[in-house]
């Protein structure tokens, strides 16, 4: 081996393939996707609760991709139907998320739509869920002896709440709330379509429906 | 056509491929032995002498004694030969001993935060009061300062120093590679200051803000540059296969960040499948071919015998570029992505099986016999645990692909588990061989307290194999709870947690090593301690002559 030219082309043309796989034939396949008819672009509000989500890091504990039902109980606990790429077209960056420290957040906000749980949770899951290990966020309230005009006053469990003085939730975490009882995806995507059959007449697909059909098939 | 079919069809042409390359090579002779393209790491005369620059002078007679083989006569190498290597290293020892201090702190720093992060998974409460210290920052702070800091700082350092040798042409362009060895450093610097103030680009693996990966990029191009032109100008005629592996990760490196960080191109499911294309090849075609080049340099050169089959390693490093690229599919099995993308994946995660097979013949074949000589070595006993566990965590990367384990392992404490198997326990070890060999060269100062360095070996070894078995056990028990629907989320928590104890417990033991490796590095830059061989880097040409050649 005697020729730095064969080594630098070789090793382009390893790494060229791979993007080509990994990179470039999933960005055609998916491209022409369009938002199923259930979901709705993000609110300004939920963006920014979107950016405090990625900013503290949920993601490394959370994922939000129910897996089908051959591959575990995620819909059996409640986490949804398997997701299809179609659910994720607002989603810059995505958080698909690997690890499931804590529960499957897809669909959060349909299991748990209480504003009061979530912001008090946020201040002290142990309160709500014991031998919770996901950590608290007081740095997300402020800590007062009485609330003022316009406040959110958190109603937290006994025992839970500091004596004699109030806990209200600041702009970050309402945001962060927001975002998360919007991610809602109960909504209907069609059952795959197996290739080259017309969609039914009566009940034409939403877009999008027929490169789901790859995913599913995963 | 049917995605299955059309992924049956791709398998059976690339094992069709494969039959025919494997005739080829037979034919053409490229499996035999090839000694004279091993033997180019040695000077005329060297073969036979074992070395190790970490052993203090009186303690390296004991090793070669035990290396030495009967009948064989001990000549002085060739002097001509070793003033291209004392000039190789002159000219590189700036460069690489800035990359080493840099990689030194970033280890520190970021194994702290490691070990921060890992304490809050079964202390919860455990500083929280700040956002900068809460697990989601502190974690990614411990990611990118370990991955970005400290690998890619001593595996730059690593790579600078041994082309020069490997060509035996002094670093053309060394100021060059100091700018962007500074450049990458205040990317870091900033990535890390970001991630602390919440602002990250969000992605496993890419959560440099892509404003800051400008920096990194621009000092990649830095380094790029002369180490090509040095390539170029090379006085050697025959590659070594470190060569191959140390040029190729550099190139992949700056082209995998570049498409991965370029802003604008990526969304939805697509970035996902980027992210891993990305997460996945930072490991394979970056600390990968970065720390198997280094074995096959150090390995021969410590033990002072030329690897068994050349050609097995070339094949090694064909078959690693061409499937490890994509294997990082698999993090998406089940997932909402193409199902061929992922069966692409599992199959190529199998395909690693072979380099992975023609790396371990090699390095048993190269160390039959003189495994013992790992008692009086200690560089050569971390890069025989680093290149063990290559096998080892490679292996479990590939079975972890097929989906009856993925579908346990996937989203648990076990894929960490094998991700700290590969990053710590092969790639670590390997670098932390590497720098106990390079620096006597570099400072021409001797390691002032040798046990220290085995004491710091055994407590990684030790740390990181509770880490990995602790955690091992505890992601699976995690899998197994969360498949079973009739136990309640709940309960795949609470039945980790003894194990995230013990993660913790090999975690602090790799931290208190990390502490010993760097005062020792520092008490050696700063010239404590009893052995002195001589003046900081300007010595004078006799005593230089008399280190690196004896």
């Amino acid at each position: 081996m005697e020729n730095e030219v064969k080594l630098a082309a070789g090793a382009m043309v390893a790494l060229a393939v791979a993007t080509a796989a990994l990179v470039i034939l999933p960005y055609i396949q998916v491209r022409d996707i369009h938002a199923p008819e259930g979901l709705k672009p993000y609110t300004s509000a939920e963006l920014r609760g979107r950016e405090v989500y990625i900013a503290n890091g949920c993601v490394y504990c959370h994922t939000q991709q129910p897996r089908d039902r051959n591959l575990g109980p995620d819909a059996e606990r409640g986490w949804g139907r398997a997701s299809v790429p179609g659910d994720y077209i607002y989603d810059k960056p995505h958080l698909l998320g690997s690890m499931r420290t804590g529960p499957d957040l897809f669909n959060i906000g349909a299991r748990q739509p209480s504003q009061d749980w979530h912001l008090g949770h946020l201040y002290q899951p142990r309160a709500y869920v014991p031998g919770s290990i996901m950590p608290s966020y007081p740095y997300m309230f402020d800590v007062k002896p009485e609330a003022e005009e316009g406040d959110v006053v958190l109603k937290l469990p006994p025992g839970a709440a500091p004596n004699g003085r109030v806990v209200v939730a600041r702009p970050e975490a309402l945001d962060l709330v927001r975002y998360l009882r919007g991610l809602n995806h109960t909504y209907p995507v069609l059952p795959p379509q197996p290739r080259g059959e017309a969609a039914p007449a009566a009940a034409p697909p939403p877009a999008g429906a027929a490169s789901s059909a790859d995913a599913k098939a995963s | 056509m049917d995605s299955a079919l059309l992924s049956l069809l791709g398998a059976f042409l690339l094992s069709l491929l494969g039959l025919f390359v494997f005739i080829w090579s037979m034919r053409k002779g490229l499996l035999l032995e090839n000694p004279r393209a091993a033997s180019v790491i040695f000077a005329p005369g060297e073969i036979g002498r074992a070395d190790d620059p970490a052993l203090p002078g009186d303690e390296q007679k004991p090793l070669r004694d035990a290396a030495a083989e009967a009948g064989e006569a001990g000549h002085p190498p060739d002097p001509d030969e070793l003033l291209h290597r004392v000039e190789a290293d002159r000219s590189t020892a700036f460069p690489v001993f800035m990359f080493i201090a840099f990689a030194c702190m970033w280890l520190v720093l970021g194994s702290v935060a490691g070990l921060t992060s890992s304490l809050k998974l079964h202390m919860p409460d455990l500083l929280v009061s700040e956002a900068w210290m809460t697990f989601g920052r502190i974690r990614t702070v411990h990611l990118t300062a370990v991955l970005y800091g400290w690998i890619s700082n001593a595996a730059l350092g690593t790579i600078i120093w041994l082309l020069p040798r490997l060509l035996r042409t002094p670093l053309m362009g060394g100021a060059w590679v100091m700018l962007g060895g500074a450049l990458i450093n205040t990317g870091i610097a900033s990535a890390i200051g970001a991630i602390g103030s919440g602002w990250t680009d969000g992605m496993e693996y890419l959560e440099i803000p892509w404003q800051i990966g400008l920096f990194i990029v621009a000092g990649f191009i830095c380094i790029i540059g002369p180490v090509l032109y040095t390539l170029v100008n090379r006085k050697v005629e025959s590659l070594y296969v470190t060569v191959w592996y140390h040029v190729a990760a550099l190139l992949w490196i700056a082209l995998l960040f570049i498409v991965a960080k370029l802003p604008g191109v990526h969304t939805g499911v697509q970035q996902a499948t980027t992210n891993w294309w990305y997460g996945h090849n930072v490991l394979g075609l970056w600390f990968t071919p970065v720390s198997v080049g280094a074995i096959y340099y150090f390995l021969p050169k410590i033990i002072g015998r030329p690897v068994r089959s050349y050609n097995l390693s070339i094949l090694g490093f064909w078959t690693l570029a061409f499937f490890y690229g994509q294997v990082g599919g698999h993090h998406l099995i089940g997932g909402p992505v193409p199902g061929w993308l992922t069966t692409l994946s599992i199959v190529q995660s199998m395909m690693m099986i072979i380099p992975v097979l023609a790396f371990t013949i090699n390095m048993a074949g190269t160390m039959w016999g003189r495994m013992h000589l790992a008692r009086y070595s200690p560089t050569l006993r971390f890069m025989m645990f680093g290149g063990f566990m290559y096998m080892l965590s490679s292996l479990q990367g590939s079975f972890e692909a097929l989906r009856s384990i993925n579908q346990v392992a996937h989203f648990t404490h076990f894929t960490v588990a094998h991700a700290h198997l590969g990053a710590y326990a092969f790639v670590t070890m390997v670098l932390f061989g590497a720098i106990y060999f390079m620096m006597p060269r570099v400072l021409n100062w001797e390691w002032p307290y040798p046990r220290l360095i085995t004491l710091q070996f055994w407590l990684a070894a030790i740390g990181i194999g509770i880490y990995f078995i602790g955690l091992s056990i505890g992601g699976w028990l995690q899998g197994l709870y969360m498949l079973d629907a009739t136990k309640p989320f709940m309960d795949s928590v609470a039945v980790t947690i003894p194990y995230l104890e013990w993660r913790s417990v090999g975690g602090s033991l790799m931290v208190l090593s990390h502490v010993i490796f760097v005062g020792h590095f520092l008490a050696m830059a700063l010239r404590f301690g009893p052995q002195r061989t001589g003046a900081a880097l300007f010595w004078p040409r006799k005593a230089q002559e008399l280190l690196h050649g004896e």
